[in-house]
């Protein structure tokens, strides 16, 4: 009975990796010659030295099903080996386990965070982390994902946040920013040009976020609104593989989105929210979407080349910025938390591995909410930690919740004091006070 | 079968057979590749997927000293004068070759070279973890031709139509050979490469 349960998972979890198998999938697995290098790229091998991180290895049990069945020498070799096996009249052996995928599934989820790093350095070319995303659909539809992230995306199917955090809790935060700015916190306004979303992460770990987006907001004039139905950016289904849990997350947002009819949608500061709503999203709920869909920063630097945002001040001390994978290498967005750091920073220095080269911090892609993956988020974190000390920076600055938790855990691991802030927050620290610009403008 | 036999035997049906398996072979493969597609995209794009996809093809030639001898590999294949009259002798086009001593100095760098990266495969803690038989066969099939090349250009297999037939029948060997294993790369590394470059071209970033 049990043996027949077990057969069962693993053949739905082939047959999800039936249907992701594409023509770049394909291409990548035919193109493989064991060259090695993804490892160099890797923050998780390269801080444990353990080849079995290496990241094509991770996929060696999809590679086995691509081979087998979508190969014609793959369906020859499999026709011989059945002939034989009736011809002994010994029963086949399935070409992958239960036991394998046991084996794999920390590969492919404790010491891998979609960071990307390694599609950018193949030499023949593999987007691996492109087939890592689909190599977790196979996982979940097998029942072999980390008890972390199932507990994670039932919690979002059921409460609509990961962590389970419910709209009382972030009403007495939307209290305690109207109290602190004497501003009003929009919430189901009708037509609004932004809908805000948050992350659990950011309203528990990061209140100050919420502040910083409303003073801002009304610096600039922008009309902005949260949505009591729909608060949380984030997408426990695309982190655990679940196309399913995916879409009805994704959902959540556009019916948020089309009830209160605004025109653009803003993700967080987090990186993978922003990879969920705005590349996988579509894609989860088949359909473009009827809004645009923007990370915070896109929507801070186009204010500031807009004249929108009008600061006075700068930071004096040494900064350095953390870019997080999925804004920066996975999404495109480079130069636009640059220009914002010219705004407000005088002592500014990049990483020398920056922008679509940056390393991972070693937390995303279901990393952090992994516990059984601490050790390894702790070791991959080492290569940031290096890059840090190269720069000897006075403080670190991210745009992504969950960056900047594991930036700030990890420093405080190592002893080292580097404080860690949110870009949204320093921009407000520097706007020109209401007062004072009205002031100017009748003086001139 | 004397010598002379077997050059005959491998200039003659055998080429035509190897030469068969391999186009076809190939053709097959790419096929495989092309005939599953890919799914729709809905999200919008922030930049195009053509142009990207194009420069990841050739951006990812890195210098690196393990793939420095397919370029060795490549100049000794078409640009030795005596290939460059095979290959005009059946398709009818051809280009200038390099000199008979400049051919052979690159061909003694390229077998170092292949030894070299055999060597690596064998050390290497995470090449030796992924390696499997077929690594090794591969790495055999395509040191056979440069070999035999090598050593019938300096007659040191007598006599000459047995250098010369050893050769061409590696080249076959290798050609055969070529669409069952991951020699397919040096077709689908093209496809690989342009596929990698449009999917992060498409979200704004040159991979």
């Amino acid at each position: 009975m049990t043996q027949g349960t077990h057969s069962f998972s693993v053949e739905r979890g082939l047959n999800a990796w039936r249907e992701e198998i594409d023509a770049p999938v394909a291409a990548f697995f035919s193109s493989c010659v064991h060259c090695g290098l993804c490892a160099q790229a890797c923050p998780f091998f390269v801080e444990t030295g353990d080849p079995k991180y290496t990241p094509i290895h991770k996929l060696e049990p999809m590679r086995l099903l691509w081979e087998q069945e979508f190969t014609l020498w793959g369906k020859l070799k499999k026709t011989v080996k059945d002939r034989v096996d009736t011809q002994l009249g010994r029963a086949p052996k399935p070409l992958i386990t239960d036991e394998m995928l046991e084996e794999w599934e920390p590969l492919l989820y404790d010491s891998c965070s979609m960071c990307g790093r390694c599609s950018m350095v193949c030499p023949v070319g593999n987007d691996i982390h492109y087939m890592i995303r689909k190599a977790r659909e196979g996982m979940v539809a097998s029942g072999h994902s980390p008890e972390g992230l199932v507990a994670a995306s039932v919690r979002a199917v059921n409460t609509g946040s990961p962590m389970g955090l419910q709209w009382k809790t972030l009403d007495v935060q939307i209290k305690h920013v109207e109290t602190a700015t004497g501003l009003e916190v929009p919430i189901d306004k009708q037509g609004a040009d932004y809908l805000v979303l948050l992350s659990s992460m950011e309203i528990i770990n990061f209140p100050e976020y919420l502040e910083a987006i409303t003073k801002i907001f009304d610096h600039a004039g922008v009309s902005w609104t949260l949505s009591k139905t729909c608060f949380e950016a984030t997408n426990a289904g695309i982190q655990i593989g679940s196309k399913d849990i995916a879409a009805t997350l994704v959902q959540r947002v556009v019916d948020a989105a089309e009830q209160l009819q605004v025109k653009n949608v803003i993700s967080p500061e987090c990186g993978h929210a922003y990879t969920a709503i705005r590349w996988e999203g579509p894609n989860a709920i088949k359909r473009a979407y009827p809004f645009k869909v923007y990370h915070i920063i896109e929507v801070l630097d186009q204010l500031r080349a807009d004249g929108r945002i009008k600061t006075e001040g700068k930071e004096m001390d040494r900064l350095s910025m953390h870019d997080p994978c999925n804004l920066a290498r996975k999404s495109g967005v480079v130069q636009q938390q640059r220009s914002l750091m010219d705004l407000v920073a005088s002592n500014f220095v990049d990483l020398k591995e920056h922008g679509e080269f940056q390393w991972c911090c070693g937390a995303g892609g279901g990393v952090s909410s992994n516990e059984r993956a601490e050790p390894l988020k702790l070791a991959a974190f080492k290569r940031k930690k290096a890059q840090i000390e190269e720069v000897e920076p006075e403080r670190m600055v991210t745009m992504c919740a969950t960056c900047r938790t594991q930036l700030e855990e990890g420093l405080e691991e190592f002893n080292m004091d580097i404080p860690v802030v949110g870009l949204t927050e320093i921009i407000a620290d520097h706007l020109v006070e209401k007062e004072v610009e009205n002031k100017k403008a009748e003086e001139s | 079968m004397t010598p002379m036999d077997f050059l005959l035997l491998t200039k003659g049906p055998l080429f035509s057979l190897a030469i068969a398996i391999f186009a076809l072979g190939i053709l097959i493969r790419l096929f495989e590749i092309f005939a599953l597609g890919r799914a729709h995209n809905y999200a919008a794009a922030r930049g195009n997927e053509v142009i990207p996809g194009l420069k990841t093809m050739y951006r990812r030639f890195n210098p690196d000293p393990g793939t420095l001898w397919h370029v060795g590999f490549v100049i000794a294949l078409l640009l030795f004068i005596p290939h460059i009259e095979l290959i005009k002798s059946t398709l009818g086009v051809s280009w200038p070759g390099l000199p008979n001593p400049v051919v052979d100095a690159v061909t003694a760098i390229t077998l170092l070279g292949l030894v070299a990266v055999l060597i690596h495969r064998l050390t290497h803690p995470v090449k030796r973890f992924l390696s499997t038989p077929q690594d090794y066969l591969i790495w055999t099939v395509t040191f056979l031709p440069v070999l035999t090349g090598y050593l019938a250009y300096h007659r040191l297999i007598n006599p000459y139509p047995l250098a010369l037939g050893l050769h061409i029948f590696t080249v076959e060997i290798f050609l055969i050979v070529l669409p069952f294993t991951k020699l397919t790369h040096i077709f689908t590394a093209f496809v690989a490469r342009y596929y990698n470059g449009a999917i992060f071209g498409r979200k704004g970033i040159q991979s």
